[in-house]
């Protein structure tokens, strides 16, 4: 690491075979990972899911296993991490308590001997506004401060890849929105490369370029946050990135355009392309805001898939869409958001419906249906329980 | 168990908390408070009135009137100023070398051992284990290993490391020594107790920005554990100052080694000079004030008292 | 992986320090089986007759004198427990004129020397013309106590949230009801602690005790006497004994409470 001078340049980071174990569990198996310079990248996924570990290796606050690390191409898996051309932000903030918030932004500038550090931290603390509070000390600051004091404190040194570790957990939706344009801006104007680590995935779509969906340790899925909403190759990623109603059934027939499964007693129709598994038993899916509601059974449409009939078990409005649960015998739950285009529920609690969607809107899993989960995965609590509210509904009628 | 008193010294003052105003505080203040007026307040007082008695006409040793003898702190000084000079920098000393030995130990068992909470506590047991056993016979045991004809003064003199006619016992380093290990406790035990408490994350911090691991240790640990340090110190210095057991003639300490706490005594219970002892007692009380008001100022952290 | 000098420093160091700490320990309670004479310096052979027949020498005078160590320690122990937590829950729940100023006050006798607390004290039962004898130590050591009473169970009060006492009061408590159901089982950890550590300062005091004792002798005054002409292994034999006693409930207490920190880690 050059003393007195900033890196120039974003650079890549590279992952290489990385394995981490630590007494009793594995946090990392096997990740290979390649950042390209000034993007900004998001790691998703559940609490330990070896996310964060992820991020202090690449920081060296951690020493890998196995595996190597790469920063713009220079092997940095043996430095130690204050000799790294890596800054973070810590979820903490992890801001100096007795140190004021300039002497906080000056820190790294000054143990770099580069010149006029305290301009320097000036002119960080001017970009995220608050140099009039530069003689404060941070516990005189509120939570949402003291998160740009530590983006201050990190993008002050000008580092070749920042790393960001849930920076904006702490904050109130608002300011998170605030943060969120800032970090954007921040990174559009300076260049560098950003690592952003969270298990949050509204902020991970809003923000990156690529996200990479974490589980166990692995990395389950990687691309632009369109391609993973819309065609989630697994159903953790189908469940953690928004919700998705998942059927498994085998494959009946195969044309050259699409395949057709068997679900209990119904033949949905999903586009090959849009299927990672061709034959055998699969899992297939489709978002909830992609269903439509039918009070009568829909006429037959090859371009649609149709199941039903089904029991509305509950309904529930929320302003701009309602999501009703949809019990079918044999098939499970199904969840449906309907844009509230017009005044009052389209179906009541007890209610006969039937569903329908775009073929061209179902995707296929490349999960083993054996081993996969049916539905829950890492949903918020309300969900599960109530799928299985509905779920014992549904096996109490059918005693 | 001394460590729980320790560590409230230490304790982030958690004042914004609702507080009631009520006679009820009164009724439990009042018997504390009082008892203390009687029994710390006033033998004070009664102690600076000692100190400025004068001898009773044709009266017995030990006995005095009340007066203005001002010259009795005069006399004390010019008598026993290399007592007062010996008190302070023993305890200086031992402080220094307590602090030397305490803060690796107690920063190992309150950061590197939190991983392991049964090693922490065992070592914890291990640091207060001294407390358990006399506090005389503990010295009294140092004494009989530094005693001339010790199989540890004998091989020192055998490796030539130790004169022949050389003591150990009755030495200032013996007295130093002896003070320095009575004392490691007090000073481990609030250093224990900011260290625990110390936030890894910070030193991560500092790494993270660019600090080898000893600009992080002198520019984020040692000023995060400063508490720490003050209140081990103060407990140290101030009982050390004060002691008069390791530099005891039947202890670790010989006729040159004497301390004020030692001249105290022998006024009071032997001689019964009663004003020389309570001049030396008020003398002793203010340097330590002094030094204890100023160190506290200088090291900002005040909110320890 | 790097085998460095600084991973083993430290723990090296530690276990030096603390292997240190044990030497006169170590050497207190061999030596209580040293089969001694009148003085128990030189190591005459193994015995295990001093324990068995600790009362016997010099018509008993080191037991007489641990005797009034523990009468004094533990009548000590119960007012300076008592007046101190009564102080800590005023200074920490309540408002008052001079709060600051009370708290100074009760930070000062642990800032002032031993010795000058017992010349102090010493001084004016001189000029009252009050004997020395039992209770002039008991009131000493009260004394002494109360301000580390004060600040172990401060710190447990101020750790205690009040909103425990509101929803007592809330779910229709009493104030007494609410203190004896909520507040001193939810204190009572801090007050043991208090307790033990008021015991252990007044069972090992010895330079207080020095000038209040008159004729009186407690067991460390008893050994103070002695080291002039010799301890018998008698007295080493008590303190070991303590020493055990001490170890087995701190430890116990110790490992429990690591024990339960580990369960409750696991469970989250």
């Amino acid at each position: 690491m050059a003393v007195g001078a900033f890196a120039d340049r974003g650079a890549d980071l590279e992952l290489v075979g990385i394995e981490k174990r630590f007494p009793g569990f594995t946090a990392i198996e096997n990740l290979h990972l390649t950042i390209p310079a000034g993007s900004f990248f998001a790691l998703l996924g559940p609490s330990g899911c070896g996310k964060t570990t992820t991020l202090r290796l690449v920081a060296g606050l951690e020493e890998p296993t196995s595996g190597r690390i790469l920063i713009g191409g220079e092997d940095v898996t043996d430095q130690k991490s204050f000799q790294r051309p890596v800054n973070t932000v810590f979820q903490s903030y992890a801001l100096f308590p007795h140190m004021t918030v300039l002497e906080n932004v000056a820190f790294g500038l000054r143990r770099r001997k580069i010149g006029d550090p305290v301009a320097k931290a000036h002119e960080a603390l001017l970009l995220v506004e608050l140099d009039h509070l530069a003689h404060r000390k941070p516990q005189q600051l509120s939570g949402g401060q003291q998160q740009r004091v530590a983006l201050a404190r990190a993008i002050v040194n000008r580092p070749a890849l920042l790393l960001l570790d849930e920076p904006l957990g702490a904050l109130d939706l608002k300011l998170r929105r605030q943060m969120q344009l800032e970090l954007k801006t921040i990174q559009e104007e300076v260049g560098l490369t950003f690592l952003h680590v969270t298990h949050d995935q509204e902020e991970a779509m809003t923000m990156a370029d690529t996200i990479a969906v974490m589980n166990k340790g692995r990395i389950e899925q990687m691309g632009e946050p369109q391609q993973l909403y819309e065609l989630p190759k697994t159903a953790f990623v189908a469940n953690f990135l928004g919700q998705s109603n998942l059927f498994t059934g085998p494959v009946v027939s195969t044309t050259s355009s699409a395949i057709a499964v068997d679900v209990f007693g119904q033949q949905i129709v999903v586009p090959l392309k849009r299927a990672h598994r061709v034959s055998g038993e699969v899992t297939i899916g489709v978002r909830p805001e992609k269903l439509t509601l039918h009070a009568d059974a829909p006429t037959h449409d090859s371009s649609r898939n149709v199941m039903g009939p089904g029991k509305v078990i509950d309904v529930s409005f929320s302003g701009v869409s309602t999501q009703y649960l949809v019990a079918v015998h044999g098939v499970g739950t199904l969840v449906v958001f309907a844009q509230n285009v017009a005044f009052g529920p389209a179906a009541q609690v007890g209610a006969e419906v039937w569903l329908s969607w775009n073929v061209d809107h179902g995707f296929g899993l490349d999960d083993d249906p054996a081993q996969a989960p049916r539905f829950e995965a890492d949903l918020d609590t309300r969900t599960i329980a109530q799928q299985r509210r509905s779920s014992l509904i549904t096996e109490l009628e059918e005693a | 168990m001394a460590f729980a008193a320790f560590s409230s010294t230490t304790a982030p003052s958690t004042d914004p908390v609702a507080r009631r105003r009520s006679p009820v505080a009164l009724f439990l203040l009042l018997p504390g408070i009082l008892y203390l007026v009687l029994f710390f307040l006033t033998p004070l007082v009664s102690l600076l009135l000692t100190s400025f008695q004068a001898p009773r006409e044709f009266g017995d040793i030990g006995q005095y009137d009340y007066a203005f003898r001002w010259q009795n702190y005069v006399e004390v000084v010019t008598t026993y100023w290399p007592h007062i000079v010996r008190s302070f920098s023993y305890a200086l000393a031992a402080t220094f070398f307590a602090l030397l030995i305490s803060y690796p130990l107690a920063y190992f068992i309150g950061v590197k051992a939190r991983k392991w909470p049964l090693l922490q506590s065992l070592m914890l047991v291990l640091v207060i284990a001294p407390f358990f056993i006399s506090f005389l016979l503990r010295t009294l045991a140092w004494k009989q290993l530094f005693a001339d004809e010790s199989f540890v003064v004998q091989s020192l003199k055998a490796l030539s490391l130790l004169g022949p006619e050389a003591h150990v016992t009755g030495t200032a380093f013996s007295v130093i020594f002896g003070l320095t290990y009575n004392f490691i406790p007090f000073m481990t035990l609030p250093l224990y107790t900011t260290l625990e408490r110390l936030d890894v994350r910070y030193l991560e911090a500092g790494s993270d920005l660019y600090a080898s691991p000893f600009q992080v240790f002198q520019k984020v640990t040692i000023p995060l554990s400063m508490p720490g340090i003050v209140a081990g110190t103060l407990l140290t210095f101030i009982p050390a100052a004060g002691d008069y057991i390791n530099a005891g003639r039947d202890f670790l300490g010989g006729t040159g080694t004497q301390m004020m706490g030692n001249v105290i005594e022998a006024n009071f219970l032997v001689l019964q000079n009663y004003p020389s002892a309570a001049a030396l007692s008020i003398i002793l009380m203010t340097v330590i004030l002094v030094i204890v008001s100023i160190y506290v100022k200088r090291s900002g952290t005040e909110e320890l008292l | 992986m790097k085998l460095s000098l600084g991973k083993w420093l430290l723990p090296v160091y530690s276990s030096l320090a603390l292997l240190f700490l044990m030497i006169p320990i170590g050497y207190t309670f061999i030596y209580s089986f040293n089969d001694s004479l009148k003085s128990n310096i030189t190591w005459r052979g193994f015995t295990f007759d001093k324990w068995l027949n600790v009362c016997n020498v010099q018509n008993g005078a080191v037991c007489q004198a641990f005797g009034n160590s523990l009468i004094i320690g533990a009548i000590a122990t119960v007012v300076a427990t008592t007046l101190g937590t009564m102080i800590a829950i005023a200074i920490v729940r309540y408002r008052f004129k001079f709060r600051s100023q009370t708290s100074l006050f009760l930070f000062l006798p642990m800032a002032t020397p031993e010795v000058v607390l017992g010349a102090g004290l010493a001084a004016q039962f001189l000029s009252l013309g009050v004997p020395k004898d039992m209770l002039t130590i008991i009131l000493a050591h009260t004394m002494f106590c109360i301000s580390f009473v004060v600040v172990t169970v401060k710190a447990r009060v101020a750790s205690l949230d009040p909103a425990l006492e509101e929803a007592g009061r809330d779910l229709y408590g009493s104030a007494w009801q609410v203190f004896a159901r909520i507040t001193f089982p939810l204190l009572l950890p801090g007050i043991l602690a208090a307790a033990l550590l008021s015991f252990a300062l007044s069972f090992d005091d010895f330079i207080i005790t020095n000038f209040n004792s008159g004729a009186v002798t407690t067991f460390p005054k008893y050994i103070y006497i002695s080291a002039a002409r010799g301890i018998p292994a008698e007295a080493n034999v008590l303190a070991s004994a303590v020493f055990i006693l001490a170890l087995v409930v701190v430890v116990t207490v110790q490992v429990s409470g690591a024990a339960r920190a580990r369960r409750l880690a696991k469970m989250s």
